[in-house]
């Protein structure tokens, strides 16, 4: 076996200059590989994290009907049974109940459709650290009855703290539901749409307007390991009564921010697909001249003995040695890349920021310092060289010895 | 027992319009120890005998018995070891493989062989000095002479203990100093160590030290001396 080894690196440099533009090949693409998908990803995960982290959480139980016709009569009740039973998962962090709906709010001549939602505002807070949206008054605490108004709601309605807002709206099964609340609080939204028309109150204040006891529309969930979202996903479905409840992971939730990555991946993939070939063409023709212009040698190492096999086993060796080298220079060569803009997110203006923005997400793009995108790439590269090689290493086994002595 | 025996052996080549009978009959047999030139003009067909002889090319007909065995009944694989346990080779030019040093390509064969560490260091001293270059044993193909290339090949012929040694015309690109150098080599290794060579030429200086010379024509024997 060393003597394969020590055969086969001294080979390669035999060409030094076709060995090194070969190397120099893959080292760039899968630089650029990483460097690329280290962008792709580090945003991704950025975007996904700030979205979910601030609003929807990683997973929601719903009732089952509350998705396709958001109304206050597709609710479900809230037990304690029902919240150990989600939270006897292991990956469940947080347990956040909301109650959403409807209302007509108005404030002396402005009147105006919102959204309410009834939060336990410590237990919210805890998720999507809403009091530190406050940009006028004070949080909710657990008791207290009155409002957080977003800002540019409270500009359209002209309202502020310590006035009192009136919201009607429709209860459960049809009940009336009209209140009186003093705001104590104006917050801002990032989401331009969500802040044109949020009102949070308490919990209870609202099961209380809307005649809806004890009623939620969602409980938004944390959890720890965002690799095991679709499994714990899976083990919530089977746990939870599948008559009454649904429960959606962040991914069907926001399908829209889903889709956007999808494309951005997508492109990302043609170009990785378009470096691949630059790869498999580069090694591809390195190993076709390899093995032809030495079809004498091969024939005379075979005369003497030589099982083909072992032959083709070194230009294996060979070309295994060529791409490691260009694979593990690209890894080192992309790393102080990646590990800068790691520590310091590239900033997005334009076109970008704005929307991001629109989904209240913070404008930056950090990269992702993430090793298994090196193991794959690692990995893809070193089989596409394999698969670059078996017709030039096939053609060792149909080597003609005595023509090629002869040659 | 002769180590050689061919009966009615033949090569056709018919790939073109014409079959071209590059061997077409050889009878003969050769013992253990012989120092046999073949001669004949070119294209009589002495690539062509050595190589069937090598077990590198397939006869179209007739029978090689080495040592007892029919070797054209094995299978390529084995064929292939076989060439390696028994036959030596030596060819025109440019047989080495560039980037081992002397020493590395005649240990070559032995590694191929499975032979000890230990065995195959003593037995490459052993030869490389024998050859005269136990002060090149480290030196690559390309910074040696042709002719000291040649002695090379012929120590790493040698290299695997085999029951003899082809050569095809193994003087024809060496000086005459060069070819005078490697002929008295191969004339001592043949009287000191009884070690059967079986060589193509067309140089007469080389023919002049043959103990055998086999004159072959149209792929026929047309005479067999022995000196
Ligand atoms: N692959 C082949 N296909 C067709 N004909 C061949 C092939 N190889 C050799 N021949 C023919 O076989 C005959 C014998 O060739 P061979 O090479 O054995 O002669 P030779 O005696 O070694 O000649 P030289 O002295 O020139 O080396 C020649 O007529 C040659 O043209
Ligand atoms: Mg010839």
């Amino acid at each position: 076996m060393n003597n394969y080894l020590k055969l086969g690196w001294r080979n390669i440099w035999r060409n030094k200059r076709r060995t090194l533009i070969t190397i120099a090949s893959i080292f760039f693409a899968m630089l650029f590989a990483l460097v690329m998908r280290s962008f792709q990803f580090g945003s991704y995960d950025h975007m996904v994290n700030n979205v979910v982290q601030s609003y929807t959480g990683f997973i929601q139980v719903q009732n089952k009907d509350y998705w396709n016709d958001k109304v206050i009569d597709n609710t479900f009740s809230i037990s304690d049974s029902l919240i150990d039973l989600v939270k006897s998962s292991y990956n469940i962090t947080d347990v956040v109940p909301r109650l959403e709906t409807y209302a007509l709010a108005s404030y002396k001549l402005q009147t105006k459709g919102v959204m309410v939602i009834g939060i336990q505002p410590s237990v919210e807070d805890h998720l999507t650290h809403l009091s530190k949206r406050i940009i006028k008054g004070n949080y909710l605490d657990d008791e207290n009855s009155g409002l957080l108004v977003s800002e540019r709601l409270a500009a359209y309605l002209k309202i502020d703290v310590n006035d009192s807002l009136v919201l009607i709206g429709q209860g459960y099964h049809g009940m009336s539901a009209n209140g009186i609340y003093p705001v104590k609080g104006i917050i801002h939204l990032p989401t331009p749409d969500l802040d044109n028309k949020m009102i949070y109150m308490n919990l209870k204040s609202c099961e209380y307007l809307y005649s809806a006891p004890d009623m939620l529309t969602s409980l938004s969930l944390n959890i720890k390991d965002p690799h095991d979202l679709d499994a714990t996903v899976a083990e919530l479905s089977k746990k939870l009564n599948s008559n009454t409840y649904a429960v959606l992971s962040w991914k069907d939730i926001l399908t829209d921010l889903v889709q956007q990555i999808e494309i951005d991946d997508y492109s990302g993939q043609i170009m990785l697909g378009i470096l691949y070939m630059v790869i498999a063409f580069g090694v591809f023709g390195t190993v076709l001249m390899m093995t032809s212009e030495r079809k004498r040698e091969f024939a005379v190492m075979v005369a003497v003995g030589m099982q083909k096999t072992k032959l083709s086993f070194i230009v294996l060796i060979e070309m295994i040695f060529i791409g490691i080298i260009g694979t593990i220079a690209g890894m080192i060569g992309s790393l102080p890349i990646i590990i800068y803009y790691y520590l310091n997110p590239i900033r997005l203006t334009g076109e970008y920021e704005k929307m991001m923005e629109a989904y209240g997400i913070e404008p930056i793009m950090p990269m992702a310092l993430n090793w298994e995108i090196f193991l794959n790439q690692f990995i893809i590269v070193l089989i596409l060289i394999l698969i670059a090689i078996i017709y030039p290493v096939g053609s060792i086994a149909r080597i003609n010895v005595i023509k090629s002595l002869r040659g | 027992m002769s180590i050689i025996e061919t009966k009615k052996l033949k090569k056709i080549y018919d790939d073109s319009h014409v079959p071209v009978k590059a061997v077409d009959g050889i009878d003969i047999t050769f013992e253990k120890g012989e120092f046999a030139a073949i001669v004949g003009p070119s294209g009589s067909g002495k690539t062509t005998f050595l190589n069937m002889l090598g077990g590198l090319d397939n006869p179209t007909e007739g029978e090689i018995i080495i040592d007892g065995i029919n070797i054209w009944d094995m299978k390529s694989r084995k064929i292939t070891d076989f060439r390696m346990n028994n036959i030596g080779f030596v060819f025109q030019a440019y047989n080495l493989i560039p980037v081992l040093t002397a020493k590395e390509n005649v240990e070559f064969i032995m590694h191929l062989q499975g032979k000890s560490k230990a065995e195959r260091h003593k037995r490459t001293r052993e030869l490389l000095e024998n050859v005269g270059l136990g002060d090149r044993m480290d030196s690559r193909p390309n910074k040696l002479s042709g002719g000291q290339q040649q002695r090379v090949a012929v120590a790493r012929a040698l290299a695997s203990k085999p029951k003899f040694i082809l050569a095809d015309e193994p003087t024809a690109n060496l000086d005459s100093k060069s070819t005078a150098t490697l002929l008295d080599i191969m004339e001592r290794l043949n009287e000191e160590e009884n070690i059967t060579f079986i060589f193509s030429t067309h140089d007469a200086r080389v023919v002049k030290k043959a103990r055998r010379v086999i004159t072959l024509e149209d792929g026929v024997v047309i005479s067999d001396e022995v000196k």
